[in-house]
Protein backbone atom coordinates (compact mmCIF):
# COMPACT_ATOMS: atom_id res chain seq x y z
CA UNK A 1 0.00 0.00 0.00
CA UNK A 2 2.79 2.42 0.94
CA UNK A 3 4.70 1.49 -2.20
CA UNK A 4 1.66 2.19 -4.28
CA UNK A 5 1.09 5.57 -2.66
CA UNK A 6 4.70 6.58 -3.37
CA UNK A 7 4.49 5.24 -6.91
CA UNK A 8 1.35 7.17 -7.78
CA UNK A 9 2.78 10.36 -6.42
CA UNK A 10 0.09 10.78 -3.79
CA UNK A 11 2.65 10.74 -1.08
CA UNK A 12 1.11 12.28 2.02
CA UNK A 13 2.97 15.33 3.28
CA UNK A 14 3.53 13.79 6.71
CA UNK A 15 5.80 11.07 5.37
CA UNK A 16 8.20 13.43 3.62
CA UNK A 17 11.69 13.03 5.02
CA UNK A 18 10.57 10.28 7.36
CA UNK A 19 11.01 7.09 5.36
CA UNK A 20 10.58 4.91 8.43
CA UNK A 21 6.98 6.06 8.99
CA UNK A 22 4.31 3.41 8.37
CA UNK A 23 1.15 4.37 6.48
CA UNK A 24 -0.52 7.54 7.80
CA UNK A 25 -3.88 7.45 9.55
CA UNK A 26 -5.45 10.11 7.37
CA UNK A 27 -4.51 11.68 4.04
CA UNK A 28 -5.85 14.59 1.98
CA UNK A 29 -7.95 12.48 -0.36
CA UNK A 30 -10.11 11.45 2.60
CA UNK A 31 -11.62 14.96 2.68
CA UNK A 32 -13.31 14.28 -0.67
CA UNK A 33 -15.56 11.70 0.97
CA UNK A 34 -17.11 14.25 3.31
CA UNK A 35 -19.54 16.14 1.01
CA UNK A 36 -21.09 12.94 -0.36
CA UNK A 37 -21.18 11.29 3.04
CA UNK A 38 -22.84 14.26 4.74
CA UNK A 39 -25.33 14.57 1.88
CA UNK A 40 -26.23 10.87 2.07
CA UNK A 41 -26.63 11.02 5.85
CA UNK A 42 -29.01 13.98 5.63
CA UNK A 43 -30.98 13.16 2.46
CA UNK A 44 -31.17 9.40 3.03
CA UNK A 45 -30.04 8.54 6.57
CA UNK A 46 -32.36 11.00 8.26
CA UNK A 47 -35.47 9.63 6.47
CA UNK A 48 -34.52 6.09 7.51
CA UNK A 49 -34.06 7.27 11.10
CA UNK A 50 -37.52 8.87 10.96
CA UNK A 51 -39.04 5.52 9.94
CA UNK A 52 -37.17 3.71 12.71
CA UNK A 53 -38.31 6.24 15.33
CA UNK A 54 -41.91 6.05 14.14
CA UNK A 55 -41.86 2.26 14.31
CA UNK A 56 -41.22 2.69 18.06
CA UNK A 57 -43.82 5.43 18.51
CA UNK A 58 -47.60 5.47 18.92
CA UNK A 59 -48.57 2.65 21.21
CA UNK A 60 -44.95 1.51 21.46
CA UNK A 61 -42.55 -0.71 19.61
CA UNK A 62 -43.90 -3.93 21.14
CA UNK A 63 -47.39 -3.14 19.91
CA UNK A 64 -46.35 -2.00 16.42
CA UNK A 65 -44.15 -5.00 15.72
CA UNK A 66 -46.50 -7.56 17.26
CA UNK A 67 -49.27 -6.16 15.06
CA UNK A 68 -46.96 -6.73 12.09
CA UNK A 69 -46.48 -10.39 12.89
CA UNK A 70 -49.84 -11.35 14.39
CA UNK A 71 -52.34 -9.66 12.05
CA UNK A 72 -53.23 -12.34 9.47
CA UNK A 73 -53.32 -9.83 6.61
CA UNK A 74 -49.76 -8.61 7.27
CA UNK A 75 -48.45 -12.08 7.92
CA UNK A 76 -49.86 -13.31 4.63
CA UNK A 77 -48.37 -10.24 2.91
CA UNK A 78 -44.97 -11.18 4.34
CA UNK A 79 -45.36 -14.78 3.17
CA UNK A 80 -46.62 -13.56 -0.20
CA UNK A 81 -43.61 -11.23 -0.59
CA UNK A 82 -41.17 -14.06 0.17
CA UNK A 83 -42.97 -16.58 -2.08
CA UNK A 84 -43.23 -14.15 -4.99
CA UNK A 85 -39.56 -13.16 -4.67
CA UNK A 86 -38.53 -16.82 -4.56
CA UNK A 87 -40.68 -17.69 -7.59
CA UNK A 88 -39.32 -14.72 -9.53
CA UNK A 89 -35.72 -15.65 -8.62
CA UNK A 90 -36.15 -19.26 -9.75
CA UNK A 91 -37.84 -18.35 -13.03
CA UNK A 92 -35.26 -15.62 -13.78
CA UNK A 93 -32.46 -18.16 -13.30
CA UNK A 94 -34.12 -20.91 -15.33
CA UNK A 95 -35.02 -18.58 -18.21
CA UNK A 96 -31.91 -16.40 -18.00
CA UNK A 97 -29.27 -19.13 -17.80
CA UNK A 98 -29.59 -20.38 -21.41
CA UNK A 99 -29.60 -16.79 -22.67
CA UNK A 100 -26.44 -15.91 -20.75
CA UNK A 101 -24.89 -19.16 -22.03
CA UNK A 102 -25.71 -18.21 -25.61
CA UNK A 103 -24.14 -14.79 -25.03
CA UNK A 104 -20.99 -16.33 -23.58
CA UNK A 105 -20.68 -18.76 -26.50
CA UNK A 106 -21.31 -16.17 -29.25
CA UNK A 107 -18.56 -14.14 -30.86
CA UNK A 108 -20.79 -11.17 -31.60
CA UNK A 109 -22.75 -10.31 -28.48
CA UNK A 110 -23.82 -6.76 -29.38
CA UNK A 111 -27.41 -7.63 -30.37
CA UNK A 112 -27.91 -9.99 -27.42
CA UNK A 113 -26.52 -7.33 -25.07
CA UNK A 114 -28.72 -4.63 -26.60
CA UNK A 115 -31.81 -6.79 -25.93
CA UNK A 116 -30.85 -6.72 -22.22
CA UNK A 117 -29.87 -3.07 -22.02
CA UNK A 118 -32.96 -1.65 -23.73
CA UNK A 119 -35.30 -2.87 -20.97
CA UNK A 120 -32.87 -1.59 -18.31
CA UNK A 121 -33.04 1.82 -19.90
CA UNK A 122 -36.83 1.72 -20.21
CA UNK A 123 -38.70 2.71 -17.10
CA UNK A 124 -40.12 0.10 -14.72
CA UNK A 125 -43.49 1.76 -15.07
CA UNK A 126 -43.58 1.50 -18.87
CA UNK A 127 -42.58 -2.15 -18.73
CA UNK A 128 -45.12 -2.98 -16.03
CA UNK A 129 -47.78 -1.22 -18.06
CA UNK A 130 -46.72 -3.25 -21.12
CA UNK A 131 -47.13 -6.45 -19.12
CA UNK A 132 -50.61 -5.33 -18.20
CA UNK A 133 -51.41 -5.04 -21.93
CA UNK A 134 -50.20 -8.62 -22.40
CA UNK A 135 -51.89 -10.19 -19.41
CA UNK A 136 -55.22 -8.41 -18.88
CA UNK A 137 -58.58 -10.00 -19.75
CA UNK A 138 -58.75 -8.14 -23.07
CA UNK A 139 -54.98 -8.37 -23.47
CA UNK A 140 -52.76 -9.97 -26.08
CA UNK A 141 -52.63 -13.49 -24.64
CA UNK A 142 -56.31 -13.88 -23.76
CA UNK A 143 -57.57 -12.31 -26.99
CA UNK A 144 -55.31 -14.51 -29.10
CA UNK A 145 -56.27 -17.71 -27.28
CA UNK A 146 -59.96 -16.83 -27.53
CA UNK A 147 -59.71 -16.08 -31.27
CA UNK A 148 -57.99 -19.43 -31.78
CA UNK A 149 -60.86 -21.10 -29.93
CA UNK A 150 -58.58 -22.64 -27.30
CA UNK A 151 -60.38 -20.97 -24.39
CA UNK A 152 -63.85 -19.51 -23.95
CA UNK A 153 -63.36 -17.30 -20.90
CA UNK A 154 -60.23 -15.26 -20.32
CA UNK A 155 -57.57 -16.89 -18.17
CA UNK A 156 -56.86 -15.15 -14.88
CA UNK A 157 -53.38 -13.93 -15.65
CA UNK A 158 -53.59 -10.67 -13.76
CA UNK A 159 -54.72 -9.40 -10.36
CA UNK A 160 -53.05 -12.41 -8.73
CA UNK A 161 -49.63 -13.75 -7.80
CA UNK A 162 -49.21 -15.35 -11.22
CA UNK A 163 -49.44 -11.98 -12.96
CA UNK A 164 -47.02 -10.38 -10.52
CA UNK A 165 -44.55 -13.24 -10.95
CA UNK A 166 -44.70 -13.12 -14.77
CA UNK A 167 -44.31 -9.34 -14.87
CA UNK A 168 -41.50 -9.21 -12.31
CA UNK A 169 -39.65 -12.06 -14.04
CA UNK A 170 -39.72 -10.08 -17.27
CA UNK A 171 -38.63 -6.88 -15.53
CA UNK A 172 -35.82 -8.43 -13.44
CA UNK A 173 -34.50 -10.80 -16.10
CA UNK A 174 -31.68 -8.43 -17.21
CA UNK A 175 -30.43 -8.32 -13.60
CA UNK A 176 -30.15 -12.12 -13.63
CA UNK A 177 -28.55 -12.41 -17.08
CA UNK A 178 -25.80 -9.80 -16.56
CA UNK A 179 -24.09 -11.44 -13.53
CA UNK A 180 -24.50 -14.89 -15.15
CA UNK A 181 -22.90 -13.63 -18.37
CA UNK A 182 -20.06 -11.88 -16.53
CA UNK A 183 -19.03 -15.14 -14.86
CA UNK A 184 -19.65 -17.41 -17.87
CA UNK A 185 -17.56 -15.20 -20.15
CA UNK A 186 -14.52 -15.81 -17.97
CA UNK A 187 -14.87 -19.61 -17.94
CA UNK A 188 -12.05 -21.23 -19.87
CA UNK A 189 -13.76 -23.14 -22.66
CA UNK A 190 -10.71 -25.38 -23.04
CA UNK A 191 -11.74 -27.06 -19.79
CA UNK A 192 -15.03 -28.20 -21.31
CA UNK A 193 -13.25 -29.29 -24.47
CA UNK A 194 -10.68 -31.20 -22.42
CA UNK A 195 -13.46 -33.10 -20.66
CA UNK A 196 -14.97 -34.00 -24.05
CA UNK A 197 -11.58 -35.10 -25.39
CA UNK A 198 -11.21 -37.35 -22.38
CA UNK A 199 -14.42 -39.09 -23.39
CA UNK A 200 -17.20 -37.19 -21.60
CA UNK A 201 -20.37 -36.73 -23.62
CA UNK A 202 -21.09 -33.02 -24.33
CA UNK A 203 -24.04 -33.03 -21.92
CA UNK A 204 -21.90 -34.58 -19.19
CA UNK A 205 -19.03 -32.15 -19.84
CA UNK A 206 -21.49 -29.26 -19.62
CA UNK A 207 -23.08 -30.52 -16.41
CA UNK A 208 -19.90 -31.58 -14.61
CA UNK A 209 -17.50 -28.85 -15.78
CA UNK A 210 -19.31 -25.77 -17.08
CA UNK A 211 -22.21 -25.60 -14.63
CA UNK A 212 -20.07 -25.85 -11.46
CA UNK A 213 -17.78 -23.11 -12.79
CA UNK A 214 -20.79 -20.89 -13.48
CA UNK A 215 -22.19 -21.23 -9.95
CA UNK A 216 -20.69 -17.93 -8.66
CA UNK A 217 -22.75 -16.18 -11.34
CA UNK A 218 -25.85 -18.12 -10.32
CA UNK A 219 -25.42 -17.08 -6.68
CA UNK A 220 -24.86 -13.42 -7.58
CA UNK A 221 -27.86 -13.39 -9.90
CA UNK A 222 -30.08 -15.11 -7.33
CA UNK A 223 -29.10 -12.71 -4.55
CA UNK A 224 -29.53 -9.61 -6.71
CA UNK A 225 -32.92 -10.65 -8.11
CA UNK A 226 -34.27 -11.82 -4.75
CA UNK A 227 -33.31 -8.61 -2.91
CA UNK A 228 -34.62 -6.37 -5.71
CA UNK A 229 -37.85 -8.41 -5.83
CA UNK A 230 -38.40 -8.03 -2.06
CA UNK A 231 -38.66 -4.26 -2.42
CA UNK A 232 -40.75 -4.13 -5.60
CA UNK A 233 -43.77 -1.89 -5.44
CA UNK A 234 -44.89 -0.95 -8.97
CA UNK A 235 -45.41 -4.46 -10.36
CA UNK A 236 -47.36 -5.82 -7.37
CA UNK A 237 -49.50 -2.67 -7.28
CA UNK A 238 -50.43 -2.77 -10.98
CA UNK A 239 -50.42 -6.50 -11.76
CA UNK A 240 -51.38 -7.89 -8.36
CA UNK A 241 -54.56 -5.97 -7.66
CA UNK A 242 -55.92 -6.17 -4.15
CA UNK A 243 -56.02 -9.95 -3.85
CA UNK A 244 -52.35 -10.62 -3.10
CA UNK A 245 -50.75 -7.61 -1.42
CA UNK A 246 -47.02 -7.57 -0.71
CA UNK A 247 -45.33 -5.77 2.17
CA UNK A 248 -44.57 -2.83 -0.14
CA UNK A 249 -48.18 -2.34 -1.20
CA UNK A 250 -49.38 -2.75 2.39
CA UNK A 251 -46.96 -0.03 3.57
CA UNK A 252 -48.09 2.48 0.93
CA UNK A 253 -51.72 1.68 1.68
CA UNK A 254 -51.19 2.22 5.41
CA UNK A 255 -49.54 5.60 4.88
CA UNK A 256 -51.69 7.00 2.09
CA UNK A 257 -55.12 5.73 2.98
CA UNK A 258 -55.13 4.97 6.69
CA UNK A 259 -52.49 7.50 7.78
CA UNK A 260 -51.25 4.81 10.16
CA UNK A 261 -47.60 5.82 10.17
CA UNK A 262 -46.50 3.67 13.11
CA UNK A 263 -47.66 0.32 11.75
CA UNK A 264 -46.42 1.26 8.27
CA UNK A 265 -43.00 2.06 9.74
CA UNK A 266 -42.85 -1.21 11.70
CA UNK A 267 -43.74 -3.17 8.54
CA UNK A 268 -41.14 -1.17 6.60
CA UNK A 269 -38.39 -1.92 9.11
CA UNK A 270 -39.42 -5.59 9.01
CA UNK A 271 -39.02 -5.56 5.22
CA UNK A 272 -35.59 -3.94 5.57
CA UNK A 273 -34.60 -6.52 8.19
CA UNK A 274 -35.57 -9.34 5.82
CA UNK A 275 -33.46 -7.76 3.06
CA UNK A 276 -30.48 -7.37 5.40
CA UNK A 277 -30.74 -10.98 6.61
CA UNK A 278 -30.83 -12.21 3.01
CA UNK A 279 -27.84 -10.03 2.08
CA UNK A 280 -25.88 -11.15 5.14
CA UNK A 281 -26.51 -14.80 4.32
CA UNK A 282 -25.67 -14.08 0.69
CA UNK A 283 -22.43 -12.29 1.55
CA UNK A 284 -21.01 -15.61 2.77
CA UNK A 285 -21.17 -16.85 -0.80
CA UNK A 286 -20.64 -13.76 -2.96
CA UNK A 287 -19.06 -10.30 -2.66
CA UNK A 288 -21.91 -7.85 -2.22
CA UNK A 289 -20.05 -5.03 -3.97
CA UNK A 290 -19.64 -7.18 -7.07
CA UNK A 291 -23.35 -8.02 -7.09
CA UNK A 292 -24.60 -4.45 -6.96
CA UNK A 293 -21.77 -3.02 -9.04
CA UNK A 294 -22.31 -5.56 -11.82
CA UNK A 295 -25.91 -4.56 -12.45
CA UNK A 296 -24.99 -1.07 -13.63
CA UNK A 297 -24.97 -0.93 -17.44
CA UNK B 1 -20.48 -31.13 -37.97
CA UNK B 2 -24.16 -31.93 -37.69
CA UNK B 3 -23.86 -32.42 -33.94
CA UNK B 4 -22.34 -28.95 -33.71
CA UNK B 5 -25.18 -27.48 -35.73
CA UNK B 6 -27.68 -29.32 -33.56
CA UNK B 7 -26.00 -28.02 -30.42
CA UNK B 8 -26.17 -24.49 -31.80
CA UNK B 9 -29.87 -24.90 -32.62
CA UNK B 10 -30.51 -26.13 -29.08
CA UNK B 11 -28.68 -23.11 -27.64
CA UNK B 12 -30.77 -20.72 -29.73
CA UNK B 13 -34.06 -22.45 -28.91
CA UNK B 14 -33.46 -22.42 -25.16
CA UNK B 15 -32.65 -18.69 -25.28
CA UNK B 16 -35.95 -17.80 -26.99
CA UNK B 17 -38.07 -17.50 -23.81
CA UNK B 18 -35.64 -14.96 -22.36
CA UNK B 19 -35.48 -12.98 -25.61
CA UNK B 20 -39.26 -12.92 -25.70
CA UNK B 21 -39.60 -11.74 -22.09
CA UNK B 22 -37.01 -9.02 -22.73
CA UNK B 23 -38.40 -7.60 -25.94
CA UNK B 24 -42.08 -8.37 -26.40
CA UNK B 25 -43.51 -6.26 -23.55
CA UNK B 26 -41.71 -3.11 -24.59
CA UNK B 27 -42.73 -3.51 -28.22
CA UNK B 28 -46.42 -4.11 -27.56
CA UNK B 29 -46.92 -0.50 -26.47
CA UNK B 30 -45.95 0.77 -29.93
CA UNK B 31 -48.89 -0.71 -31.92
CA UNK B 32 -51.28 -0.03 -29.03
CA UNK B 33 -50.44 3.68 -29.12
CA UNK B 34 -51.71 4.04 -32.70
CA UNK B 35 -55.15 2.54 -32.06
CA UNK B 36 -58.37 4.35 -33.01
CA UNK B 37 -60.23 2.73 -30.15
CA UNK B 38 -60.77 4.77 -26.97
CA UNK B 39 -60.10 1.75 -24.78
CA UNK B 40 -56.93 -0.20 -24.39
CA UNK B 41 -57.85 -3.59 -25.86
CA UNK B 42 -55.98 -5.94 -28.13
CA UNK B 43 -55.69 -5.99 -31.10
CA UNK B 44 -55.47 -2.24 -31.84
CA UNK B 45 -58.12 -1.04 -34.29
CA UNK B 46 -57.21 1.05 -37.34
CA UNK B 47 -54.44 3.62 -37.33
CA UNK B 48 -54.59 7.00 -35.67
CA UNK B 49 -52.21 9.47 -34.11
CA UNK B 50 -55.01 10.92 -31.96
CA UNK B 51 -53.42 9.74 -28.71
CA UNK B 52 -50.18 11.49 -29.54
CA UNK B 53 -52.14 14.65 -30.34
CA UNK B 54 -54.05 14.31 -27.07
CA UNK B 55 -50.84 13.93 -25.08
CA UNK B 56 -49.03 16.74 -26.91
CA UNK B 57 -51.88 19.19 -26.32
CA UNK B 58 -52.42 18.26 -22.67
CA UNK B 59 -51.22 20.77 -20.09
CA UNK B 60 -50.86 18.04 -17.49
CA UNK B 61 -48.48 15.95 -19.61
CA UNK B 62 -46.51 19.03 -20.68
CA UNK B 63 -46.04 20.30 -17.14
CA UNK B 64 -45.11 16.83 -15.90
CA UNK B 65 -42.49 16.46 -18.64
CA UNK B 66 -41.03 19.87 -17.81
CA UNK B 67 -40.87 19.09 -14.08
CA UNK B 68 -39.24 15.72 -14.74
CA UNK B 69 -36.66 17.28 -17.02
CA UNK B 70 -35.66 20.03 -14.56
CA UNK B 71 -35.52 17.64 -11.60
CA UNK B 72 -33.54 15.04 -13.55
CA UNK B 73 -30.98 17.60 -14.79
CA UNK B 74 -30.46 19.20 -11.37
CA UNK B 75 -30.38 15.96 -9.37
CA UNK B 76 -28.00 14.26 -11.81
CA UNK B 77 -25.66 17.28 -11.55
CA UNK B 78 -25.66 17.06 -7.75
CA UNK B 79 -25.22 13.27 -7.79
CA UNK B 80 -22.44 13.39 -10.39
CA UNK B 81 -20.34 16.03 -8.60
CA UNK B 82 -20.74 14.44 -5.16
CA UNK B 83 -20.41 10.89 -6.50
CA UNK B 84 -17.20 11.65 -8.41
CA UNK B 85 -15.56 13.38 -5.43
CA UNK B 86 -16.60 10.54 -3.15
CA UNK B 87 -15.28 7.93 -5.56
CA UNK B 88 -11.82 9.54 -5.40
CA UNK B 89 -12.05 9.87 -1.64
CA UNK B 90 -12.85 6.17 -1.24
CA UNK B 91 -10.38 4.97 -3.88
CA UNK B 92 -7.38 6.99 -2.65
CA UNK B 93 -8.26 8.29 0.78
CA UNK B 94 -6.79 6.80 3.90
CA UNK B 95 -8.92 7.28 7.00
CA UNK B 96 -10.37 5.22 9.83
CA UNK B 97 -13.89 3.85 9.30
CA UNK B 98 -13.56 3.73 5.51
CA UNK B 99 -15.58 0.53 5.12
CA UNK B 100 -18.38 2.02 7.24
CA UNK B 101 -18.41 5.15 5.08
CA UNK B 102 -18.54 2.99 1.99
CA UNK B 103 -21.44 0.93 3.36
CA UNK B 104 -23.39 4.09 4.20
CA UNK B 105 -22.74 5.59 0.77
CA UNK B 106 -23.89 2.45 -1.08
CA UNK B 107 -26.87 1.67 1.19
CA UNK B 108 -29.49 3.64 -0.82
CA UNK B 109 -29.04 1.01 -3.54
CA UNK B 110 -30.27 -1.85 -1.37
CA UNK B 111 -32.90 -0.35 0.96
CA UNK B 112 -36.44 -1.16 -0.30
CA UNK B 113 -37.69 1.85 -2.22
CA UNK B 114 -41.00 2.07 -0.37
CA UNK B 115 -39.13 2.50 2.90
CA UNK B 116 -37.13 5.37 1.39
CA UNK B 117 -40.40 6.83 0.11
CA UNK B 118 -42.20 6.98 3.46
CA UNK B 119 -39.03 8.02 5.33
CA UNK B 120 -38.43 10.88 2.91
CA UNK B 121 -42.04 11.90 3.33
CA UNK B 122 -41.74 11.91 7.16
CA UNK B 123 -38.41 13.75 7.21
CA UNK B 124 -38.93 16.26 4.43
CA UNK B 125 -42.37 17.27 5.72
CA UNK B 126 -40.65 18.55 8.88
CA UNK B 127 -38.70 21.12 6.88
CA UNK B 128 -41.34 21.95 4.27
CA UNK B 129 -39.67 20.09 1.41
CA UNK B 130 -42.68 17.91 0.55
CA UNK B 131 -44.37 19.07 -2.64
CA UNK B 132 -41.37 21.15 -3.69
CA UNK B 133 -38.93 20.86 -6.56
CA UNK B 134 -35.99 21.09 -4.12
CA UNK B 135 -37.26 18.09 -2.15
CA UNK B 136 -37.50 15.96 -5.29
CA UNK B 137 -34.04 17.05 -6.47
CA UNK B 138 -32.44 16.15 -3.12
CA UNK B 139 -34.23 12.79 -2.84
CA UNK B 140 -33.40 11.77 -6.42
CA UNK B 141 -29.76 12.85 -6.03
CA UNK B 142 -29.48 10.66 -2.91
CA UNK B 143 -30.84 7.67 -4.88
CA UNK B 144 -28.47 8.27 -7.80
CA UNK B 145 -25.28 8.97 -5.83
CA UNK B 146 -24.38 5.27 -5.24
CA UNK B 147 -24.80 4.54 -8.96
CA UNK B 148 -22.41 7.36 -9.91
CA UNK B 149 -20.03 6.20 -7.19
CA UNK B 150 -19.96 2.63 -8.55
CA UNK B 151 -19.55 3.76 -12.16
CA UNK B 152 -16.77 6.28 -11.48
CA UNK B 153 -14.92 3.97 -9.06
CA UNK B 154 -14.70 1.37 -11.83
CA UNK B 155 -13.07 3.99 -14.08
CA UNK B 156 -10.63 5.24 -11.42
CA UNK B 157 -9.31 1.71 -11.06
CA UNK B 158 -8.28 1.76 -14.73
CA UNK B 159 -6.11 4.92 -14.45
CA UNK B 160 -2.48 4.27 -15.32
CA UNK B 161 -0.56 5.66 -12.30
CA UNK B 162 2.46 6.56 -14.44
CA UNK B 163 0.66 9.41 -16.25
CA UNK B 164 -0.11 11.19 -12.97
CA UNK B 165 3.44 10.58 -11.80
CA UNK B 166 4.71 12.03 -15.08
CA UNK B 167 2.59 15.16 -14.65
CA UNK B 168 3.86 15.59 -11.08
CA UNK B 169 7.47 15.06 -12.18
CA UNK B 170 7.03 17.71 -14.85
CA UNK B 171 6.11 20.17 -12.15
CA UNK B 172 2.29 20.18 -12.17
CA UNK B 173 0.66 20.85 -8.82
CA UNK B 174 -1.61 18.09 -7.43
CA UNK B 175 -4.70 20.20 -8.22
CA UNK B 176 -3.53 20.84 -11.78
CA UNK B 177 -2.65 17.17 -12.26
CA UNK B 178 -6.13 16.24 -11.11
CA UNK B 179 -7.93 18.74 -13.36
CA UNK B 180 -5.80 18.39 -16.48
CA UNK B 181 -4.67 14.76 -16.41
CA UNK B 182 -6.89 12.65 -14.17
CA UNK B 183 -10.30 14.14 -14.96
CA UNK B 184 -9.99 13.84 -18.77
CA UNK B 185 -9.03 10.18 -18.38
CA UNK B 186 -12.07 9.31 -16.28
CA UNK B 187 -14.48 11.52 -18.27
CA UNK B 188 -16.28 8.63 -20.02
CA UNK B 189 -17.01 7.08 -16.62
CA UNK B 190 -18.29 10.38 -15.23
CA UNK B 191 -20.55 10.90 -18.26
CA UNK B 192 -21.87 7.35 -17.95
CA UNK B 193 -22.55 7.96 -14.25
CA UNK B 194 -24.32 11.23 -15.04
CA UNK B 195 -26.54 9.50 -17.64
CA UNK B 196 -27.38 6.78 -15.14
CA UNK B 197 -28.24 9.43 -12.54
CA UNK B 198 -30.43 11.26 -15.06
CA UNK B 199 -32.33 8.08 -15.95
CA UNK B 200 -32.73 7.20 -12.26
CA UNK B 201 -34.47 10.50 -11.60
CA UNK B 202 -36.39 10.51 -14.88
CA UNK B 203 -37.91 7.08 -14.08
CA UNK B 204 -38.29 7.42 -10.34
CA UNK B 205 -41.86 6.83 -9.21
CA UNK B 206 -42.20 5.55 -5.65
CA UNK B 207 -40.36 8.27 -3.73
CA UNK B 208 -41.90 10.89 -6.05
CA UNK B 209 -45.40 9.61 -5.21
CA UNK B 210 -44.80 10.76 -1.64
CA UNK B 211 -43.11 14.06 -2.49
CA UNK B 212 -45.28 15.41 -5.32
CA UNK B 213 -48.51 17.37 -5.03
CA UNK B 214 -51.21 17.80 -7.70
CA UNK B 215 -49.54 20.91 -9.13
CA UNK B 216 -46.09 19.32 -9.19
CA UNK B 217 -46.45 15.97 -10.94
CA UNK B 218 -43.46 14.34 -12.57
CA UNK B 219 -43.86 12.27 -15.74
CA UNK B 220 -43.87 8.89 -13.95
CA UNK B 221 -46.38 10.20 -11.37
CA UNK B 222 -48.63 11.49 -14.16
CA UNK B 223 -48.36 8.12 -15.92
CA UNK B 224 -49.10 6.33 -12.68
CA UNK B 225 -52.34 8.19 -12.11
CA UNK B 226 -53.38 7.60 -15.74
CA UNK B 227 -52.58 3.89 -15.54
CA UNK B 228 -54.55 3.51 -12.32
CA UNK B 229 -57.50 5.71 -13.20
CA UNK B 230 -58.32 5.40 -16.87
CA UNK B 231 -56.84 2.83 -19.20
CA UNK B 232 -56.90 4.95 -22.33
CA UNK B 233 -54.18 4.51 -24.97
CA UNK B 234 -52.70 7.93 -24.14
CA UNK B 235 -50.31 6.22 -21.73
CA UNK B 236 -49.27 3.87 -24.56
CA UNK B 237 -48.34 6.94 -26.63
CA UNK B 238 -46.28 8.37 -23.77
CA UNK B 239 -44.68 4.95 -23.22
CA UNK B 240 -43.75 4.71 -26.90
CA UNK B 241 -42.09 8.11 -26.73
CA UNK B 242 -40.19 7.03 -23.61
CA UNK B 243 -39.06 3.78 -25.27
CA UNK B 244 -37.81 5.82 -28.22
CA UNK B 245 -35.95 8.10 -25.82
CA UNK B 246 -34.31 5.20 -23.97
CA UNK B 247 -33.23 3.74 -27.31
CA UNK B 248 -31.47 7.03 -28.05
CA UNK B 249 -29.84 6.94 -24.60
CA UNK B 250 -28.73 3.36 -25.15
CA UNK B 251 -27.18 4.18 -28.52
CA UNK B 252 -25.41 7.17 -26.93
CA UNK B 253 -23.82 5.06 -24.19
CA UNK B 254 -22.88 2.47 -26.78
CA UNK B 255 -20.85 5.04 -28.73
CA UNK B 256 -19.44 6.39 -25.47
CA UNK B 257 -18.16 2.94 -24.59
CA UNK B 258 -16.78 2.48 -28.10
CA UNK B 259 -14.83 5.73 -27.79
CA UNK B 260 -13.58 4.71 -24.38
CA UNK B 261 -12.35 1.38 -25.75
CA UNK B 262 -10.63 3.08 -28.66
CA UNK B 263 -8.83 5.61 -26.47
CA UNK B 264 -7.77 2.92 -23.98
Amino acid sequence: MVDQVVLTGHRPATSVGRPGLRRPRVNGWALLVLPGLIFTLIAFGWPLAEVLVRSFGGEGAAHNYSVTFTTPAYRSALVSTLLTSAAVTVSCLVIGYPYAYLMAMSRRTELLLALILLPIWTSFLVRTYAWQIWLQDTGVINTTLQKLGIIDDPLELIRNRLGVTIGMTGILLPFAILPLYTVMRRIDRELVRAAENLGARPSVAFRRVFVPLSLPGVYSAALLVFVLALGFYIAPAILGGTSSPTLSTVIVDKVQRELDFHTASAIGITLLAVAIVVLTLGSRVVRIRDVFGGGAP
Amino acid sequence: MSTRARRRALQLTLAIPAAFLLVAPTLVVVPMSFTESPILSFPPKGFSTQWYEAVASSDAWQMATWHSLVIAVLSSMVATVLGTLTAFGLARGIFPGKSVAQAILLSPAIVPIVLIGIGTFFAYSRVGLVGTMAGLVIAHAALALPLVLITVTATIETIDPSIELAAANLGASPVRTFLQVTLPVIRPGVIAGALLAFVTSWDELVVSLFLTQPLLHTLPVEMWSSVREQLDPGVAAVSTLLVALSTVGLVMTFFLRLRQQRSA
